[in-house]
């Protein structure tokens, strides 16, 4: 099963590597990886997404706790929780394809956020399938380039990660 | 308020530790500590031939001792020279604090002269590492270093100490650390009271109860804990090859160690079990053999510090996380003023171990016949009745370890030296070294094998400069016999570079040192030629045993199969 695992991890050269590491040293799996400083300076939140039965869950969320560098963590995929991954594509928009991938972006409540004569930058939101769902109705029109976030998410409700 | 160098800071910090020997090798990123070092007395260096050999002897120390080894690298060839060793403490959660000198700052990333991401390189064989980046935080990363290290799991780690940080210009306050604080680091101090209460229920319930213990109940000083525990209960126990003399192996409710080359009646009993107690021991792939059909008919109860060591190969039915001491004596305490609940199943599991013991009484091995060469199991028997069963063992890696392991009775913890985890060849003579210096008094020999001892040999020049009295028993069979004996299991006997060749003489090898060296070739002469070795505590002495080739390790675990799947001589297998 897939799991959402978001990390409150200090804000130290080399924390980083610690995690991406125990993934690998320990034949972990990660799919997607999103770090970025929280409104803590020394803080970073990591939010990592990776597939695995229980046990492993159970064992990557008990390896992880023991780095020294992280400080909590939780499983957001334990309870409900928004997830939430951004994406840039840049997609061909030559003649009629112009109005369609336009048509298609107000469907996906995505943004056009760059234009040039021959091609759209398109800026979206939401959940992994979302995203995935986009691509795909890209796919004909033509995708020059993508660029995506992974996941991050947070707890619905009064849950807070924090210290 | 003192003003130090970063240099005075670490040398300082080191006296105010209380730390004696540190053990290492002068390089040039180094050299402001080196310097530190020589302008104080307290602590004292000393100089190994190889920095693998420094890791190894203060691992050796730290296991005796119970504290953390110290050792001082330089940087880039100094400090990947220090791996083997770190990672040798790692597997074994040895407590030792390593510290590397690193390039200048400013010359990081650059791939300056003797620059290594030592850091990196190590990232996943530590408990933790640091990175100095300021003189005066020295004291407190130090301090956190040693506490990281020897609190919890023990473990290694790895400071790493660019040469600015060091310069005798600069210079910071220095006030020692009584204490640090890590928010993200806090080693439980006991375990959870109802778990411990449903473990202690299930342990007074059961019929076919067994204790299996490991380094845990070592390193989290519960021996004697753990002996009142299992003799208020009287139930049989066997420990890992890390928990040898956690509880003494001459007394009968102990039944050896298990596992691969562990005892008979070890790994039947365990698979017979109804409850397994498992206390600072982690299911690890040489005690289990095929886990899927690991003790079939046992529920577990797990005792460890490390929850990511409870339910990692084997699921536990009771987990327990605690530290060794602190649960067993609560288990003591619950288990006070019950009775077992079913005596009698007790009386027939104990007919039964007497049984698989009776079995293999007088078998375990063909003693030599007059004219033939020795058996090691008989240099190890020899051994432990010179030494009366009291020395510090170390030994390196293959049939001489297990050899040692099974023939040497101890009864005391912290006096098998070995390197269970990693297996690291060339681990028992720089361990001797260490623990011989810190016990000058005591008997330390190292059990090794003339493959072994060659990895590490240089470390002769070490004792000879130190004065150090180790013994060495060198189980010399001119091959590297667990690896022959895998081949004539599993390679119908072709013996792919398991064979040296070409030896040195021992003999003038040791001379050459200005050591005394023995050479023994029959068994009228092993007993005299060990108390001669051990008549001096403080001279070296080298025993080459020229020991049976063709001899090989039982009981053998059967690959893939269960605890009781054993092959028990070339001939015979359960």
């Amino acid at each position: 099963m897939r799991h959402i695992i978001s990390i409150l991890l200090e804000n130290e050269p080399g924390a980083l590597s610690r995690v991406v590491g125990l993934f690998s040293q320990r034949n972990f799996n990660i799919e997607t990886l999103n770090v970025a400083p929280t409104e803590d300076p020394s803080l970073s939140r990591l939010t990592v997404t990776t597939v695995g039965d229980d046990r492993v869950i159970e064992q990557i969320t008990k390896h992880l706790n023991k780095l020294i560098d992280v400080v909590k963590l939780v499983d957001l995929t334990e309870g409900n929780h928004i997830e939430r991954e951004l994406m840039l594509v840049k997609v061909k928009a030559l003649g009629a394809a112009r109005d369609e991938v336009k048509r298609t972006v107000d469907i996906f409540r995505a943004q056009i956020v760059d234009v040039t004569p021959s091609l759209y930058t398109v800026q979206i939101t939401g959940d992994a399938g979302k995203l995935d769902a986009f691509l795909q109705a890209m796919a004909p029109v033509g995708i020059l380039e993508v660029a995506r976030t992974g996941v991050s998410g947070i707890a619905r409700g009064d849950k807070v990660l924090s210290l | 308020m003192e003003l130090l160098s970063g240099a005075d800071m670490i040398a300082r910090f080191l006296q105010d530790e209380g730390i004696e020997y540190i053990y290492g090798y002068p390089g040039g990123a180094a050299l402001h500590i080196y310097d530190a070092l020589f302008r104080q007395d307290k602590v004292k260096h000393i100089l190994v031939r190889h920095e693998q050999a420094a890791t190894h002897a203060a691992d050796g120390y730290a296991r005796a001792s119970g504290k953390a080894g110290c050792v001082l690298v330089t940087s880039g060839p100094g400090a990947t020279n220090a791996v083997t060793g770190i990672a040798t403490a790692y597997m074994d959660s040895i407590p030792m604090v390593v510290l590397c000198g690193q390039v200048a700052s400013h010359l990081i990333g650059e791939d300056a002269f003797q620059e290594t991401d030592i850091v990196g390189v190590t990232r996943p064989i530590v408990k933790h590492s640091f990175s100095i980046r300021h003189p005066s935080e020295i004291p407190e990363v130090l301090k956190k270093a040693f506490y990281l290290a020897s609190t919890g799991r023990p473990g290694p780690v790895v400071v790493d100490i660019p040469k600015d940080m060091t310069a005798p210009t600069e210079r910071y306050e220095y006030v020692y650390p009584k204490k640090v604080k890590l928010r993200s680091y806090n080693p439980v101090t006991r375990g959870h009271t109802g778990q411990i209460k449903k473990a202690v229920e299930m342990m007074l319930k059961a019929k076919r109860p067994v204790f299996y213990t490991g380094g845990g109940v070592v390193t989290g000083k519960a021996s004697e804990g753990l002996t009142d525990l299992v003799k208020q209960l009287g139930y049989p126990i066997t420990t890992t090859l890390m928990g040898i003399g956690a509880y003494p192996q001459s007394d009968r409710q102990c039944l050896g160690w298990l596992g691969m080359h562990g005892s008979y009646e070890s790994n039947m009993a365990m698979h017979h079990a109804d409850l397994i107690i498992a206390i600072g021991a982690r299911f690890d792939d040489r005690v289990t053999n095929n886990t899927s059909k690991f003790c079939p008919t046992a529920k577990i109860i797990h005792v460890d510090v490390d929850p990511s060591s409870i339910s990692k190969t084997v699921r536990a039915d009771v987990p327990i996380v605690g530290p060794a001491s602190s649960v067993i004596n609560e288990m003591i305490s619950l288990v006070q003023g019950h009775n077992v609940a079913h005596p009698e199943a007790l009386t027939e599991w104990w007919e039964k171990i007497d049984g698989w013991r009776a079995d293999r009484e007088g078998k375990l091995y063909e003693p030599s016949k007059p004219g033939e060469a020795l058996k090691p199991q008989e240099v190890i028997e020899a051994l432990c009745r010179v030494t009366r069963g009291e020395a510090y063992v170390t030994t390196d890696v293959g049939q001489h370890q297990m050899f040692a392991a099974q023939y040497y009775k101890f009864d005391k913890p912290n006096r098998l030296i070995t390197s269970g985890g990693l297996g690291t060849m060339g681990f028992g003579f720089p361990a001797a070294m260490g623990i011989k210096q810190n016990y000058p008094d005591d008997d330390v020999v190292c059990v090794t094998g003339e493959g072994s001892f060659q990895m590490m040999m240089q470390e002769l020049s070490t004792c000879k400069q130190y004065g150090v009295g180790v013994k060495i028993v060198n189980l010399n069979n001119a091959s590297l016999g667990m690896v022959r004996q895998w081949q004539d299991l599993n390679y119908k006997s072709r013996h792919a570079h398991s064979y040296m060749e070409s030896l040195p003489d021992f003999h003038m090898l040791i001379e050459a040192y200005g050591f005394t060296a023995i050479t023994v070739n029959t068994l009228d002469e092993l007993e005299p030629a060990l108390e001669r070795a051990f008549a001096d505590k403080h001279e070296l002495v080298f025993l080459d045993v020229k020991v049976d080739p063709f001899e090989h390790v039982y009981p053998m675990q059967v690959p893939l199969g269960a605890m009781r799947d054993m092959l028990l001589s070339k001939t015979e297998r359960t």
